[in-house]
């Protein structure tokens, strides 16, 4: 779900821009660059905050 | 040319309901097309209403519509319906989505539904007992034509 989440608000965006995202899902560190690697978005990191995890998106 | 995603949708429980439109919801925000295929107790999820019971059904089909309705049980811990409805308050407590939210997200990022026409006649179904948001009533060469270039194929 963060992912399709992820999807619609890049949807949102203009290019350049950079998308902050927080989840709960331990397999969202590992499902973001591999979206990214599909979809050609900028991948720019994952932060570990507790139980969440923050992951950064440029639109391409 | 998109990459696509075909899925088999062929049983009735909304636990394997949920998977399938996870994936496909997921791989349509890939970028990829994806269709599914509804057939036999696939089709539950896709009727209108509880039960399908309409006058030109004869009487085994009516009794199919009657037992085997739109609320989906679970494929395990079912317990009469006790199942589906804790798994739902569980799913909600986990933040997780819901079938139904999965299914209006997979319409909004274009998921194809497809229902199986020999199986809506075998049930005896018709195109008015199924929800608005079908997008082709069709039968196993529809289905083939879509899968034979696709990538992923999954039968669930």
């Amino acid at each position: 779900m963060p992912i399709v989440k992820t999807k619609l608000e890049l949807g949102k965006m203009k290019s350049g821009e950079v998308l902050e995202i927080t989840a709960d899902d331990p397999g969202f560190a590992k499902d973001l660059p591999a979206w990214c690697e599909m979809t050609g978005e900028k991948f720019l990191g994952i932060k570990k905050e507790g139980n969440l995890i923050k992951g950064y998106v440029e639109k391409k | 040319m998109k990459d696509k995603m075909t899925i088999i949708l062929f049983s009735g429980e909304m636990d394997k309901a949920i998977a399938a439109f996870t994936l496909a919801t997921t791989a349509a925000a890939s970028g990829m097309e994806v269709a599914i295929f509804f057939t036999f107790w696939g089709l539950n999820i896709l009727k209108k209403s509880k039960f399908s019971i309409t006058k030109s059904q004869n009487m085994l089909q009516k009794m199919f519509n009657f037992m085997s309705t739109s609320s989906l049980p679970i494929t395990k811990l079912n317990m009469f319906g006790l199942g589906p409805w804790m798994m739902k308050k569980l799913m909600k407590k986990s933040k997780m989505a819901s079938l139904e939210e999965l299914m209006s997200l997979a319409k909004e990022l274009k998921v194809k539904y497809i229902a199986c026409t020999t199986s809506c006649g075998v049930l005896g179904l018709a195109q008015e007992n199924l929800i608005d948001e079908v997008d082709e009533f069709a039968g196993a060469s529809t289905y083939l034509n879509e899968a034979k270039d696709s990538k992923i194929n999954l039968f669930i």
